[in-house]
């Protein structure tokens, strides 16, 4: 069950979603997948600027083995793609990131972004609709009311269920470089969205106006060191954030001590031995995500080979390194001629903190649990796509002899990346973004 | 703990080599701000008329170039064609996942 050790955990495949095609559109490329905070909702968006949303359904005693499937519920075009002629800039339509507001009322709300600008969505349910106007007949025709000679109540119907997703803010023109990050705050009010350079804070209500709160621009521009890679908002305290960077940095900032939080309250950073430098140092330590724990003790980042911990109270080291695919080292040449090297992989916990999840290459991902030490490579593939079988370890072998069912870092297919994955806020439920398809993992019921 | 880094140092420093030789004037400064700039540029399309006929008459019968290998290039020899540039999509589809 929930927060169960490695070994008591078996995943299996649940469901996929996309088609199988042989050359992928790039619209269908995912590039964000998020669960709310319940659960019940995962959204994904894509490059195409469409967000997808499904639903877990209601759990039958009739079928306990479909432990709550996800269905669509609603999908709709979140961004398309712009053309500033003014800076001869394209801005793309791709799907960044989407953060679930927590729910307050019947409705669903939601942030999507693109590079550039950012979008509140409604989304709701009308399953009834008024009949019996007097003015106008059921086709929404105007009546002629000079043939009127009686009047009723208008009743509401009940009606096939509608699901509608209405833009109900846009957040534009705050941002000169493009948009990595966004993070709800705990106050439910205010929200932050991070691009290279900057970081604004919003209030939901307010969209023609947003308050600088970090800036790293330099006067002279020959002089940029570094940029913003990742930021997010303490759960609980929403006076405090961190980001990250490009060089392997952290920084966390209290919106208390100044309006620009410019000067960092905490600044986490690993020594570097010197004489381990090469080219690729400085690449491979840029930080693509950072997450804090639901528990608020710990952040989790991410760089090219390692997922590391931190405690917030130790900024000098990590407490803990996990090796994702540390047989990499030795292909940099390649990958960073080939680009791979640049590929920005995500980061998860799980609800109770105790594992995290992060993806790899060849429709790889891996699971570290913090307690045991012990960590898993799964594989998202239609192989192993029957219902309810269970996911068989991957091994990856590192020179030498191979065994039967492993594969060689040289066999690797580098086009295959998962780069985004969520973990469900209290189940041993996963959904793994493998370019165009979604896999749906759960734990093995008994 | 020592001699377990000495040993992932050399993978690393072995792969360094091998870019340098091919590309022999990789930037000075490791993963500089050339990458950087590059980063913050992504997205600019420039066109000059002036350039693009300008190519055309002294490519009349080569190839243009493409963009290179080499990263250092942030602008180049490359002149954008309307043929490269990417189509604007005519019409919005719905996402495969919905379907």
């Amino acid at each position: 069950g929930f927060g169960s050790l490695m070994q008591d955990v078996l995943w299996c495949f649940s469901q996929v979603k996309g088609t199988i095609d042989v050359g992928v559109t790039e619209a269908d490329v995912i590039s964000t997948v998020e669960f709310n905070h319940t659960g019940e909702l995962l959204a994904t968006g894509d490059k195409g600027g469409r967000v997808v949303i499904f639903q877990r359904e209601q759990e039958s005693k009739n079928q306990p083995h479909r432990r709550g499937e996800y269905n669509v519920y609603s999908t709709f075009q979140s961004h398309e793609p712009e053309f500033d002629y003014l800076k001869s800039l394209e801005i793309e339509e791709k799907i960044n990131k989407i953060r679930w507001l927590p729910q307050q009322n019947a409705a669903y709300f939601l942030l999507s972004t693109n590079d550039k600008t950012v979008k509140l969505w409604k989304v709701s349910e009308r399953d009834k609709r008024p009949e019996g106007y007097n003015l106008k007949d059921e086709d929404g025709r105007l009546r002629d009311p000079s043939m009127i000679t009686m009047l009723r109540v208008p009743v509401l119907r009940p009606m096939d269920l509608m699901v509608e997703a209405t833009p109900r803010r846009v957040f534009a023109n705050a941002h000169t470089y493009h948009i990595n990050s966004i993070s709800v705050n705990s106050d439910y009010e205010t929200y932050m969205s991070a691009d290279d350079l900057r970081i604004n804070l919003w209030n939901f209500e307010i969209t023609n106006q947003s308050f600088n709160i970090v800036d790293i621009k330099p006067a002279n521009m020959e002089e940029l060191t570094e940029v913003i890679t990742a930021a997010e908002f303490h759960p609980h305290h929403c006076n405090t954030f961190v980001y990250s960077s490009s060089k392997g940095t952290i920084r966390l900032c209290d919106m208390r001590t100044s309006a620009l939080c410019d000067r960092h309250a905490k600044f986490f950073e690993e020594p570097e031995d010197p004489s381990n430098r090469s080219f690729f140092s400085e690449i491979i330590s840029s930080i693509s995500d950072v997450k804090f724990s639901h528990s608020g003790r710990f952040i989790m980042t991410r760089d090219y080979l390692t997922v590391k911990v931190w405690d917030l109270n130790m900024e000098n080291r990590p407490i803990e390194t996990y090796q994702v695919h540390d047989y990499l080292r030795s292909k940099l040449c390649s990958l960073y001629e080939n680009d791979c090297i640049f590929d920005k992989f995500e980061c998860v916990w799980n609800g109770s903190d105790s594992v995290i999840m992060t993806g790899s290459y060849n429709n790889f991902f891996r699971m570290f649990d913090r307690n045991t030490k012990r960590d898993v490579t799964l594989e998202a593939s239609r192989e192993n796509s029957k219902p309810r079988a269970i996911l068989k370890p991957r091994k990856v072998c590192v020179g030498g002899k191979r065994r039967k069912d492993e594969i060689s870092v040289d066999s690797l297919d580098f086009s295959k990346k998962i780069l985004h994955t969520a973990w469900h806020p209290s189940e041993n439920i996963i959904a793994v973004a493998a370019t165009n398809n979604l896999y749906i993992f759960q734990d093995k019921v008994n | 703990q020592d001699s377990q880094e000495k040993e992932t140092v050399a993978p690393e420093r072995a792969e360094e080599a091998k870019l340098k030789a091919k590309y022999p004037n990789l930037g000075q400064k490791p993963g500089g701000s050339d990458f950087l700039m590059k980063r913050l540029q992504k997205g600019q399309k420039y066109f000059d008329s002036g350039d693009y006929n300008m190519a055309k008459a002294k490519m009349k019968n080569k190839q243009l170039p493409s963009a290179g290998p080499d990263k250092n290039l942030v602008t180049g020899d490359h002149i954008p064609t309307p043929q490269d540039l990417p189509q604007r999509k005519s019409s919005l589809v719905t996402s495969k996942l919905a379907g």
